[in-house]
C-alpha cells in the first residue's frame, strides 16, 4: 500500500532508554508533518507505555522492549510491548491515580496520559506473558491537507 | 538539575526533560535536602522544562505528601501551557498553587 510506512525498534528496559524511545518515535513520525503539539502527545504516551514496561512490566529487570510504529496516511499507530508480568485486571489497572507502586511516587496517571493524548489506546495484557500497549495518532485533525512541493 | 536553599524554602529548577529516570534523581536529592535543612516549602520551577510525564507529576505529590506532613506548602512557577494541563488534569493543582509571571 502507498502512503505507508514502518519502523521496529527492540532495546533494553533501563530508564535511561525512555528518552532515546520518545526521541525515535517523534522522529519517525515528523515524515507527517504533525504540529510541535502533537510530537508532544506522542513523546508523553510513549514515555508513560515504556516507563510502565520498566517499572511494572519487568519490575526494574533488564530485559528487551518492543516499539512498532507504523504510519498510514496521517495516522501513526504505536505498539509498546513486553514480556514481562503482565496485569490482572487491566480495567482497574487504567484507572486515574491506580497504581501498584505508590511507595515509589508513581503518580498513576499513565494510562490517563495516555488516553488524553492519543485518539486511540487499547492493552493486551495476560499475567505472566507480558502487555501490549496499542495507541493510535490522527496527525492533522482540523487542519486543512496541504502538499509541498518537493525542491 | 539544581537546587536552591534560602532558609527553609527549597527552590527545584527542574530538567529539560522530566521523565522517570531523572525523577528518581530529583527524589532521592530532594528528600535529602528536605531532611537536612529543616525545608517547609518547595518551589518547583518549570522554566528549562520543555517535556514531562507521569513520573513528574509523581515527584511532585510525592514531595508535596513529605512537605505538608511538616505543616509546609508547595508551589509551581514558569509552567507553560501544556505543563498547566497535565497538572490540571492530574488534580495536583487542588494542592498546589501555580504562580503566573507577573504575580
Amino acid at each position: 500500500m502507498e502512503n505507508t510506512n514502518e519502523m521496529q525498534l527492540i532495546f533494553d528496559s533501563r530508564s535511561s532508554n525512555e528518552s532515546f524511545a520518545r526521541v525515535t518515535v517523534a522522529a519517525f513520525m515528523t515524515a507527517l508533518n504533525p504540529t510541535v503539539e502533537e510530537v508532544s502527545d506522542v513523546k508523553t504516551a510513549v514515555s508513560e507505555a515504556v516507563t510502565n514496561a520498566i517499572i511494572h512490566g519487568y519490575e526494574s529487570e533488564v530485559h528487551n522492549i518492543y516499539i512498532r510504529c507504523r504510519t498510514e496516511e496521517r495516522t501513526l499507530y504505536v505498539e509498546v510491548e513486553d514480556k514481562g508480568r503482565g496485569i490482572e485486571d487491566v480495567e482497574a489497572a487504567m484507572e486515574p491515580l491506580f497504581t501498584t507502586k505508590p511507595e515509589l511516587d508513581r503518580s498513576g496517571m499513565g494510562f490517563s496520559f495516555m488516553e488524553a493524548f492519543m485518539d486511540g489506546l487499547s492493552v493486551v495484557s495476560e499475567p505472566g506473558k507480558g502487555t501490549t500497549v496499542k495507541m493510535k495518532k490522527i496527525v492533522g485533525k482540523g487542519r486543512k491537507l496541504w502538499t509541498a512541493q518537493p525542491l | 538539575m539544581k537546587y536552591q536553599v534560602q532558609e527553609n524554602c527549597l527552590t527545584i529548577f527542574l530538567p529539560h526533560e522530566l521523565d522517570h529516570h531523572n525523577a528518581e534523581e530529583i527524589r532521592k536529592e530532594s528528600d535529602h535536602l528536605i531532611e537536612r535543612n529543616h525545608i517547609r516549602y518547595i518551589i518547583f520551577d518549570f522554566e528549562q522544562t520543555a517535556f514531562c510525564d507521569s513520573s513528574g507529576i509523581g515527584v511532585i505529590m510525592g514531595r508535596y505528601k513529605r512537605i505538608y506532613m511538616l505543616g509546609g506548602e508547595v508551589c509551581a512557577v514558569h509552567t507553560n501551557e501544556r505543563m498547566k494541563k497535565m497538572l490540571t488534569m492530574s488534580g495536583v493543582t487542588k494542592i498546589m498553587h501555580i504562580y503566573e509571571e507577573d504575580e
